[in-house]
């Protein structure tokens, strides 16, 4: 390895120390962490993870964030996929028009959306539930998952689609079963950049929900209140939310960077 | 070349209704408070441009706009060249490079108020691991909770944490798209390191850089979470961004007239500046 090397890997290092932190305080117990500084767990315990995995409100936290991003990722790509297409192959009236719109929607503050979403989604009855969220959060995520679907199919040649169609392939089949698989990349990407956005967004997922659909990252805030400041269930219920986020990330390794260079994106 | 057909619009339509339904009933709702006033009971008064007008010659809007603007100056001025920096040392190919990107993208996919969490127990003055070596091995005196300049180092060190792999990731997305070709011609005209940065290198990332200001103007313009439960604005309001202001004043202090001219305000900042970039960093393409 060359001396370039050294570069990525103190990126890392910064990357992961505050990381290393977190997972190392979540072994601690409360005690330990408030008596004093010490680099590594000096009585090593489980009893954090043990805590949130024998107490529903903490582990239906996890479910509940699962559950709405799940159907996010699932929603927002299903629906962008048609329209991405229809962005890449077709003119019509007022194409570009609705795709800078669409875009724009990107770039609200999710803050400015919260109240009215909140009385939106009250007055559907909708509120406290995953749809709710998941809705919400489509704001986002519909317009990334278009733009970048857009970019994938734009760079796949229209002969495709002419043979396939000259092939006697209908819309529906051809789409299904030829279209969508060669742009499996794009999909992967797609759908990673939802889930990402799905499940670090809070500010939203909190106003939209109460009890039913809590998601994890706000049951976390209550052990500031209750109990005093509970700083090592904290940290564990914080490493745990890292879990979801690196599994996913390991799948679409091979993608994102071939996959941001093959798309427009 | 697209073929003109008009039915594409079917294609695009549940994308039209689900994102409308989530804009623009909302986005009205936000309308309809900035022009009256409540006081309750669903009782409202037409209020006209009175709040807008209140809005934009307020101090307290000029401060955070202020702070706003430097935080995501900042930001950018930071994080798009050591990203770049950062990609171009990276390797183009072998068993290290999914290592790297997977350990690079990891900070963005930790929920925003965890990555808050996450830097408040690592900044404690006197039992987090960089407040410790801070204080106590170098003997600086730090406390982000006292000092202004502190809490600021902080926040803009969260977000250069954060997000800067976003940059790397896009910006070596684009490097590794380049043909080897590219590089053996430059090679045998003697180009220099910088040259081949220069002509080859900067020229092909020039799209998914411009994905990455934008992404990173956006996202960082409209930061809520991460400063908010790092330092919750403070100490005062020294590191109250736009957002955490627009909370305050809309969930707080309950004044839905002027959060809501606000509202409207920052939302035609932000977009007024993602076309401005936009369109500067396209112009060339448009010749």
């Amino acid at each position: 390895m060359q001396k370039r090397s050294i570069v990525p890997i103190v990126y890392i290092l910064f990357l992961m120390l505050p990381i290393y932190w977190l997972v190392a305080m979540s072994f601690k117990t409360t005690n330990e962490i408030l008596a004093g500084f010490s680099l590594f767990p000096q009585t090593f315990t489980w009893d954090n993870y043990i805590t949130i995995f024998t107490d529903p409100t903490w582990y239906w936290g996890y479910i509940n964030s699962i559950i709405y991003v799940s159907i996010n990722t699932v929603l927002s790509v299903t629906v962008a996929l048609p329209a991405a297409y229809a962005f890449s192959r077709y003119r019509f009236l007022g194409d570009k028009h609705l795709f800078f719109w669409l875009l724009t929607n990107r770039m609200a503050p999710a803050a400015v959306f919260a109240l009215p979403f909140f009385q939106l989604y009250s007055a559907v009855g909708f509120f406290d539930t995953h749809i709710a969220v998941a809705l919400a959060h489509c704001l986002f995520n519909i317009p990334l998952a278009v733009w970048i679907l857009e970019g994938f199919m734009s760079s796949v040649p229209k002969e495709l689609d002419e043979t396939a169609f000259v092939d006697g392939y209908s819309f529906p089949r051809f789409f299904t079963t030829i279209f969508i698989p060669s742009i499996k990349a794009g999909v992967g990407v797609a759908a990673f950049f939802c889930f990402m956005f799905s499940w670090v967004e809070l500010l939203l997922a909190k106003t939209l929900t109460a009890v039913e659909a809590k998601p994890i990252a706000a049951t976390m805030t209550r052990t500031a209140s209750s109990a005093g400041y509970e700083l090592g269930l904290l940290a564990a219920a914080g490493t745990l939310t890292i879990i979801p986020g690196a599994i996913v990330i390991y799948f679409v390794r091979n993608y994102i960077a071939k996959g941001f260079a093959m798309g427009r994106v | 070349m697209k073929t003109e057909n008009q039915r594409a619009w079917f294609l695009v339509l549940p994308v039209l209704v689900l994102v409308a339904f989530n804009a623009l009933i909302p986005m009205m709702t936000v309308v309809n408070y900035s022009v009256q006033e409540t006081f309750g009971d669903n009782l409202f008064f037409w209020q006209g441009l009175d709040w807008y007008e209140q809005i934009l010659t307020s101090e307290r809007f000029h401060a955070a706009l202020g702070r706003q603007f430097l935080f995501t100056g900042l930001i950018l001025v930071i994080e798009v060249p050591l990203g770049i920096a950062i990609a171009l040392s990276m390797p183009r190919q072998g068993f290290w490079v999914p290592v790297c990107l997977v350990l690079m993208a990891l900070p963005m996919l930790i929920p925003w108020n965890v990555v808050g969490a996450m830097w408040n127990i690592f900044t404690l003055p006197d039992i987090g691991l960089l407040g410790y070596f801070l204080n106590h091995t170098l003997g600086i005196n730090y406390d982000m909770t006292q000092d202004p300049l502190a809490a600021w180092i902080t926040i803009v060190t969260m977000d250069v944490w954060h997000w800067t792999s976003l940059v790397v990731l896009l910006a070596y997305a684009g490097l590794v798209s380049i043909p080897d070709a590219y590089y053996q011609a430059a090679k045998i005209d003697g180009a220099s390191n910088w040259a081949v940065f220069r002509f080859i290198q900067l020229p092909k990332m020039k799209t998914v850089l411009t994905i990455a200001i934008l992404l990173r103007f956006m996202d960082s313009f409209n930061i809520y979470t991460e400063p908010f439960v790092l330092t919750g604005g403070g100490p005062g309001n020294s590191t109250t961004l736009l957002s955490i202001d627009l909370v305050k004043m809309a969930l707080g202090q309950f004044d839905l007239g002027p959060a809501a001219a606000m509202s409207l305000i920052y939302f035609a900042i932000t977009l007024g500046v993602s076309w401005l970039f936009y369109t500067l960093m396209t112009k060339d393409d448009l010749n």
